[in-house]
């Protein structure tokens, strides 16, 4: 019998790396059969890689955080500017490590299908690290709420970000309190302070963003009714009760009491019950499924992904009830997702870690990635919306954007000693380049040069 | 004597000296500095040291034929960005050597360059390079040789350690790579569009700055050299020469860096100038003939430049092949007549004082030694 290894025609193999993985690299050998080559990943992919451990975990960060702000309340206004400053710059060096953190994962990766995953989910649950908190706290995120269940349901996923203190800061879903929370009732015998009230936020964008998608049928109703049932969703403090500082906390004195009806649905639960209900029926809504399946095929197929392709991932997504592997499957089942053309502009994360790969980078120290990629124009979580960053080539093809990706090609290739570029292009295109790359990389007046323009060409500026 | 005594060892036996430089030259210590600017990308010797007295050039060239160059003697001239290097000549501290090649006779600049660097016959024959070989040769200097570059480049790789030094900050991207990049985008519609918006925005600020950058690499390679506990070899890399477009105006940027280059070095160096040897090459020449965009394609012979207080200057090296469609190397490109390599062994033996010959078989194991090029640096 024929093995499929045979019939593997060499665009497919850099279709399997460039498109669906993060980039060829040199030093690894290209596989042999693309599609179980994807499907192998599903095992060999580490939730938790080594290059994580002494990484510190969201709780801590907040407990530390909490404690410093409570440490400050009692000081002079020059102090609190002071420990304000310092929480900045505190917040900012570890975002810098995480940054660094999660390209090493990229490059290191053994799974580079199920890590372009991992940066595909937690842009779709996006945070932005602006303030404070959530910047330091935005690559634990990623690690404890995106990372263990990429490869599991997705209603686990929307869980576990949902509770996660970085959504809930960045959303502002900590300070949302029920009208006739038993909170509310205590503040209102108290005259003169500021009524406490719902904020909506975390509530509208898990229906516009996380599951249902935009206009799909919810109205202004169902979104108040749901941040109601939302109400209580917290972070816990060391002087609450039964909560650990820094972790998420269900707050009953904030829930607002009484029965929620959301699209029809009505939900009697008690306490935390109540929004968990809520955000279950929404992880398996007939609109997310369509939702999810439209962002995945737009991701690997085309910014205008084409309808039957995301009809089958929607019925995959349904079939499963939100297990993602099948999802995969179906994508990597997809014909339209193994078209040779690549029709993916890529985005300065994609293009500036499929360099590296393709320099056969493992680690990198300078420039600092953070500082890169913000040149670049998409600074790491921190996309300024939770919409996150756009998934289609317009926003990122832009004549200041290329002219700042040549430079960067510059600057990585003024830091690799001898490769080939000619050869370069070979591996990382699994066969010839485009005949207009092979021409002018061939004929660059130096290998840095030629590796440059490797980097800037039109077959690496695209997947 | 200091550079007698190690000529000597030099003749003796270049393998003890490899084993254990640190022990035979302990206290043998040389005052000379070497400098090796290589051009990337085929410089144009035909445009660099002009041949205008040569009755085919003007025809050859064209518009790009240089109408004003600085006279050196009856046949040729200087490029006029080159004003610096004309005076040095002037006081015979340049000398200028023509229709010089490596052995390599293809037109691929990555193997033309390789040739060039590790001193092989033929392309990746060689892995360590014949500027880190040369140091194998001299008594081992409180500094090491360095590179002036992010990476060591193949001419200075080998055994011997050595440094190297780039600005932190690197240049904007360079006018060669805005081009090849253009090219690239050519037959993209959108990529094209794109860039031409790009560069239409990008403001004509790159020229000044490409030449400020120019002068400063020159002032920080002098700074190192200068000091008497410094490195005795360096070397730094240009690039942009491969102008197969819009050369008229791109060559005269380029010499005109290059030219600033080493006037910083020598106004940097003060004093030690008087023992610095600074020799320019270039992996190979370009066409005799101006091609169909204002440029010029990969050909055979150049030009190579030595300046410095050790040169014995105010001439021009060339056994002139002349430009007639005849003379030329495959009816197209300038024929080279002189060894680059033989060039190269000479300038670095009569630098250091070492023995000719030998320096050649350990620079240029598979090269001829030839009297041919000899006093081009006082001993």
């Amino acid at each position: 019998m024929l093995t499929e290894a045979r019939l593997a025609h060499p665009t497919e193999v850099a279709v399997a790396l460039n498109r669906f993985g993060l980039g060829a690299r040199p030093d690894e050998q290209a596989p042999a059969d693309p599609k179980s080559w994807l499907v192998a990943q599903f095992e060999s992919y580490q939730a938790n890689p080594a290059a994580f451990a002494g990484a510190q975990g969201s709780a801590a960060l907040g407990a530390g955080y909490a404690e410093a702000a409570n440490e400050a309340k009692n000081a002079d206004a020059a102090e609190k500017m002071a420990a304000l400053k310092t929480a900045r710059q505190q917040a900012r060096a570890l975002y810098r490590d995480e940054v660094d953190l999660r390209v090493r994962a990229s490059l290191d990766t053994p799974a580079p299908f199920v890590e372009r995953l991992v940066h595909f989910w937690s842009n779709h649950f996006a945070v932005s690290a602006e303030k404070p908190q959530v910047t330091m706290m935005a690559g634990a995120f990623e690690r404890e709420a995106i990372r263990p269940h990429v490869l599991g349901r997705f209603e686990d996923m929307l869980l576990a970000v949902e509770h996660h203190p970085a959504m809930l800061l960045y959303l502002d879903q900590a300070s949302s309190i029920g009208p006739n929370s038993g909170f509310a009732s205590r503040a209102a015998d108290r005259k003169g302070k500021r009524k406490p009230g719902i904020n909506e936020n975390l509530a509208r964008e898990i229906m516009e963003l996380h599951t249902l998608g935009v206009r799909s049928g919810y109205t202004q109703a169902d979104v108040t009714e749901f941040a109601l049932a939302l109400t209580g969703f917290g972070i816990g403090r060391a002087r609450y009760p039964e909560t650990a500082g820094g972790a998420f906390a269900f707050r009953p004195a904030l829930h607002e009491p009484g029965e929620r009806t959301i699209m029809g649905e009505t939900y009697g639960q008690d306490g935390q019950q109540q929004p968990l209900g809520v955000l279950r029926d929404l992880a398996a809504a007939e609109a997310t499924a369509t939702h999810i399946a439209t962002k995945l095929a737009r991701h690997f197929i085309a910014d205008d992904p084409p309808a039957a392709a995301v009809a089958r991932l929607a019925d995959a997504f349904r079939r499963s009830k939100g297990d993602l592997v099948p999802v995969y499957r179906a994508l990597i089942g997809s014909p339209e997702a193994w078209r040779p053309a690549p029709a993916k502009f890529k985005t300065p994360w994609e293009w500036t870690i499929s360099a590296l790969r393709g320099l056969g980078l493992r680690d990198f120290d300078k420039p600092r990635l953070a500082q890169l990629l913000n040149q670049l124009g998409q600074p790491v979580w921190r996309p300024g919306s939770p919409a996150g960053y756009d998934d289609v080539g317009g926003s990122w093809a832009a004549p200041d954007a290329l002219l700042r990706r040549v430079e960067v090609a510059q600057r990585l290739a003024a830091q690799i000693g001898d490769i080939d570029p000619r050869e370069l292009a070979q591996k990382l295109f699994a066969g010839p380049p485009g005949d207009m790359t092979a021409v002018e990389v061939a004929r660059a007046e130096s290998q840095r040069t030629g590796l440059a323009l490797l980097l800037v060409s039109p077959d690496f500026q695209r997947r | 004597m200091k550079r007698r005594q190690f000529l000597t060892f030099a003749a003796a036996g270049l393998g003890s000296m490899l084993i254990a430089p640190r022990i035979v030259f302990a206290n043998v210590e040389t005052d000379r500095r070497f400098v090796f600017i290589i051009q990337r990308g085929a410089a144009d010797g035909l445009n660099t040291i002009v041949p205008y007295a040569d009755p085919a050039y003007r025809g050859l060239r064209g518009s790009l034929a240089i109408e004003d160059p600085i006279r050196l003697d009856g046949m040729f001239g200087l490029h006029p960005s080159l004003g610096g290097l004309g005076k040095l000549y002037q006081d015979k501290q340049a000398l200028f050597v023509h229709a010089v090649a490596s052995p390599y006779r293809e037109r691929s600049h990555f193997d033309g360059q390789n040739v060039l660097e590790s001193g092989g016959a033929s392309p990746y024959e060689r892995r360590d390079g014949w500027l880190n070989r040369l140091i194998g040769l001299l008594p081992k200097s409180r500094g090491e040789a360095i590179a002036f570059a992010p990476t060591i480049p193949l001419a200075l790789r080998g055994e011997a350690e050595v440094a190297s030094f780039a600005p932190s900050v690197l240049p904007d991207a360079a006018d060669d790579l805005m081009i090849r990049v253009g090219k690239l985008y050519d037959a993209d519609e959108q990529l094209h569009a794109l860039w031409s918006s790009a560069m239409e925005a990008r403001a004509l600020g790159a020229e000044t700055a490409q030449r400020s950058d120019a002068a400063s690499v020159g002032r920080t390679a002098a700074s190192f050299l200068a000091k008497s506990d410094g490195p005795r070899i360096a070397m730094v890399e240009t690039g942009g020469w491969d102008t197969h477009s819009g050369q008229r105006n791109r060559l005269a940027n380029q010499l005109r860096a290059l030219d600033m280059l080493i006037d910083a070095l020598r106004a940097g160096l003060g004093d030690a100038w008087k023992d610095t040897t600074v020799l320019v090459a270039t992996e190979f020449g370009r066409t005799a003939a101006a091609n169909g965009t204002g440029g010029t394609d990969h050909g055979t012979a150049s030009a190579a430049l030595l300046a410095g207080g050790t040169v014995n200057g105010g001439k021009v090296l060339a056994d002139w092949p002349g430009l007639t469609a005849a003379a030329l190397y495959e009816g197209r490109d300038l024929a080279p007549t002189l060894d680059l390599d033989a060039l190269i062994a000479a300038t670095a033996a009569e630098t250091f004082g070492l023995d000719p010959r030998e320096t050649m078989r350990m620079l240029f194991p598979a090269g001829r030694f030839s009297s041919t090029i000899s006093g081009v640096v006082k001993i």
